[in-house]
């Protein structure tokens, strides 16, 4: 049988192929070089703040990095990560589907994607926005910068990842194998489904939302700009309205992952099967009710603020049920402390602490004093960085294997996730500090007593980058050197590990047998 | 206890009337957080010592968590977090509700700069001069951009937002100088539109208002200088064709006892004459229409600039001690007509 890497050859076969698995792999190096544009900005920016005043840029170009890097980050990493990687080449094997309900809807969505991030380069070349990635109006819409072509290029990103979730709905409710009821299906496709829903539900809001400050900047209608009529709390409403349960779209798929890590690495049954599913759901529709958090100094009702600050509270329920049903699963366990677990452990430490600090900024006295701080640059790093990038590290090594029928080296594993957990706290902590202490995001110069930490958090950057670009190096490596993969490396009962390493074109020789679930670790 | 944690959380002194308390309820999330972060790390750490992989691949038992222990975490968790909200939001309430008593400032945020006026007259640039132990209001809008008014040391921030009031109030406790930050992104020189918050005793305070440079509208110390400048400005824009304030009928609703009052609305409902209904009745007149009055008023968004709406809120404010009887007023025309 041949795999799915040697089943075509050239170069047309890779550019115009309907097969998941090799759209993911495109997927795969597309993301890791917007990974390696967005950290570049990172470093240059923490490398300005080494100076407390004026330094190595203008202020401008300060601003503009910034903004780039979040546009970087968000849009053209974290968001397709792992649902357009890993998503895509596991969620058909898991099911024993063939391939996704549409082929040709998921290459194209793969172009559209490539379309947008060249799109939006271009824009920051040419005139290069400096509205942070928030927009805020009106500065957004009268920004010296060039801010419309931005905004497309956003606009374009969203298309791609709404045509991406459209697909995993209607994978997930077609083309399951016979037999493999919902319930018993791999907890990662649960993740990926609730990630599907609200990406479907919620970005055409953001396209709706960037499209008028697009024509608001370029045609002057005045939709949020007040001297032309306009209110720009408004748009603040429609952004959040998105960009919050965007953030449950980055992290959703990176607690998919650590689902399928916990079962294989503790080679037990998860400790609770619809704890997980249900809460995914409940983070999926619960977090659209949440946005007004942003917004509790923007001049929101107090009638507002107690309402959105009640609901931010359950929201985080969810959350909690899935740490307790993780740390449960280990009891009684055949734990294996192989560098994806170890991944595990660098998340959830992450993902707790940052949950938490969610739950402070979301104390509405308390994020008063928190708001637009670096407290909160802290926070969401925490859970978009600190958890979902561990979990993109760890999905990386778990699924190597099975994606490219090679082993990575298990050593530099181990060093890697060691080197992640010390270069991410070395640079966040002390943003926390800094954030209590009272100063400003988006600061090109600061006050003196902010120096030292500034200069801890920038030294732990170079550090992460540096564990980044060697992890990245070891991999490329082990795609030509590493050990063949045996089907099944871990010992793992996963659906995806019962086909070989790396699968055939079309994923199955024979059906799927699901008749030993998933998480089965009882019986043989 | 209260200074050995402040410290160890790099937080700056307390220095208004609410930051201790605030500072309180940060204590207790933060080491929540801290013993949430343990009780996890810790339990994990044991179940890892203890359940290794000792012997290859073996059956392992089917484990489902107890529904009591389930339940439990999540009553617990919830109970936990529910009373934050209550305390935080209580908290809340108090820092967006400002003491009837509570001295008013004018500010007026650009890119970036802030201006502050006083009602007696005098004005000034990125240094808030406020007095020790007295709240002060601050009525804020914005020329240009959303702008944020932060005083870490007071632990309060709001938004200040074109074309629109906004206020935040705070008492400071000890006299000092303490930094003001602007902390929503405005800009090229975001970063640098930073000022001072200079709390003076009482006694200085009254002398250093005295002393102040008036406004070229007040006069010097005292009088209502600004409220002045209110009058000019309406003359200016024609306010008066349709506003009076000695309380007599006119197109638009008397400013004579209007402020600080609840007002009827045409379509039913009312509304508190405040600060943010006078700037948006400028803004969007059509918004809220007082009852028995007609939708006429046009909009004076971008015609008229925030330190003049400022004066003439200011000016409607001034008016409000005034009882909204004809009797007791003297007969005359309004001061100016245009």
């Amino acid at each position: 049988m041949i795999d799915y890497l040697h089943a075509k050859r050239g170069i047309r076969s890779w550019l115009g192929t309907l097969d998941h698995k090799r759209i993911a792999l495109m997927y795969f190096c597309a993301v890791t070089i917007a990974l390696i544009l967005g950290g570049a900005f990172a470093m240059m920016l923490r490398t300005k703040l080494l100076i407390s005043g004026p330094g190595i840029m203008e202020p401008l170009t300060y601003n503009r990095l910034f903004t780039w890097h979040g546009v970087t980050m968000v849009f053209m990493f974290l968001i397709p990560s792992i649902p357009a990687v890993f998503g895509n080449f596991m969620l058909p094997i898991m099911i024993g589907a063939k391939d996704l309900a549409f082929p040709r809807l998921n290459l194209a969505s793969f172009y559209v994607y490539c379309v947008g991030v060249c799109f939006t380069l271009w824009a920051m070349i040419h005139g290069g926005a400096d509205t942070g990635w928030t927009f805020y109006t009106p500065y957004s819409t009268t920004s010296p910068t060039d801010v419309a072509p931005m905004a497309i290029g956003v606009f374009i990103l969203g298309l791609s990842s709404i045509m991406t979730g459209l697909n995993f709905i209607a994978t997930t409710h077609m083309l399951r194998v016979r037999g493999l009821k919902w319930m018993d299906m791999p907890l990662f496709v649960w993740a990926i489904y609730a990630t599907s829903i609200i990406q479907v539900i919620a970005t055409p809001v953001l396209g709706l939302s960037v499209t008028l400050v697009a024509l608001d900047h370029s045609l002057k209608m005045g939709l949020f700009d007040p001297s032309l009529g306009g209110d720009p709390v408004l748009f603040q409403h429609l952004f959040w309205f998105y960009s919050h349960p965007a953030v449950y779209i980055m992290i959703l798929p990176a607690m998919g992952v650590i689902n399928e890590l916990v079962a294989t690495f503790a080679h037990k049954n998860l400790l609770s099967y619809k704890a997980i599913a249900f809460s995914s759901l409940g983070i999926a529709f619960v977090g659209f009710l949440t946005w007004g958090h942003h917004m509790f100094v923007a001049g929101i009702s107090q009638l507002d603020a107690a309402i959105f600050g009640i609901m931010s509270m359950f929201v985080a329920i969810f959350s909690a049920i899935k740490v307790f049903t993780w740390v449960g699963t280990l009891y009684k366990g055949s734990i294996a402390l192989s560098a994806p677990m170890l991944f595990f452990f660098v998340f959830i430490y992450l993902f707790v602490f940052g949950g938490m600090t969610g739950i402070a900024v979301a104390t509405t006295s308390l994020d008063v004093h928190w708001h637009d701080t670096y407290f909160v640059i802290a926070h969401f790093h925490f859970i978009m960085v600190g958890a979902s990038l561990s979990a993109f590290l760890a999905a990386a090594h778990y699924w190597f294997p099975k994606m490219f029928g090679r082993m990575y080296p298990e050593k530099l594993g181990v060093l890697s996730a060691i080197g992640v957990f010390a270069g991410f706290n070395l640079t966040f902590v002390p943003q926390f500090l800094l954030g209590n202490a009272g100063m400003p995001r988006r600061y090109y110069s600061y006050p003196d007593r902010y120096h030292v930490l500034n200069v801890c958090s920038t030294l732990g950057a170079y550090l992460l980058g540096g564990v980044m670009l060697f992890t990245l190096l070891y991999l490329i490596i082990s795609l030509f050197t590493g050990k063949p993969a045996p089907a099944n490396p871990w010992g793992s009962r996963g659906f995806e590990w019962r086909v070989p390493s790396p699968p055939p074109e079309d994923n199955f020789e024979q059906p799927l047998d699901v008749s030993l679930g998933c998480y089965e670790y009882d019986r043989e | 206890m209260n200074e050995a944690l402040r410290w160890l959380l790099n937080l700056p002194e307390q220095r208004s009337s609410i930051a201790r308390s605030i500072d309180y309820l940060h204590y207790s999330v933060i080491l929540a957080t801290f013993a949430g972060v343990f009780v996890v790390a810790l339990t994990t750490i044991i179940f890892v010592v203890k359940y290794r992989r000792r012997d290859g691949d073996r059956l392992t038992p089917h484990i489902t968590a107890p529904r009591w222990l389930e339940a439990t975490v999540i009553i617990g968790l919830l109970t936990l977090f529910v009373a934050w909200w209550v305390v935080g939001f209580s908290q809340y309430r108090e820092i967006e509700t400002a003491p009837a008593d509570a001295m008013p400032v004018y500010v007026t945020a650009k890119q970036w700069m802030w201006k502050f006026a006083y009602p007696s007259g005098p004005t000034s640039t990125d240094v808030l001069t406020v007095p020790v132990g007295r709240p002060v209001k601050l009525i804020m809008s914005s020329r240009d951009v959303i702008h944020s008014f932060f005083v870490p040391a007071f632990r309060v921030k709001q938004d200040v937002v074109p074309g629109r009031a906004t206020t935040l109030w705070f008492t400071a406790t000890a006299p000092g100088t303490y930094d003001l930050e602007c902390s929503q992104y405005c800009g090229t020189r975001h970063s640098f539109m930073r000022g001072q918050v200079v709390a003076l005793s009482p006694a200085d305070f009254a002398r250093w208002l005295d002393a102040a440079e008036p406004d070229h509208f007040g006069g010097k110390g005292g009088g209502h200088g600004l409220a002045a400048r209110g009058m000019e400005v309406a003359a200016r824009h024609g306010c008066f064709r349709c506003h009076t304030i000695d309380g007599g009928p006119s197109i638009g609703p008397t400013w004579l006892g209007a402020f600080g009052r609840r007002r009827l609305l045409s379509g039913g409902g009312s509304v508190l004459v405040d600060e943010d209904y006078i700037t948006e009745s400028m803004m969007d007149p059509l918004a809220k229409i007082a009852a028995g009055f007609q939708p006429v008023m046009p909009t004076y968004q971008g015609a008229i600039q925030p330190a003049d709406t400022a004066a003439i809120v200011e000016l409607i404010r001034s008016l409000h001690d005034v009882p909204p009887t004809r009797d007791q007023l003297p007969p005359t025309k309004p001061a100016v007509m245009p």
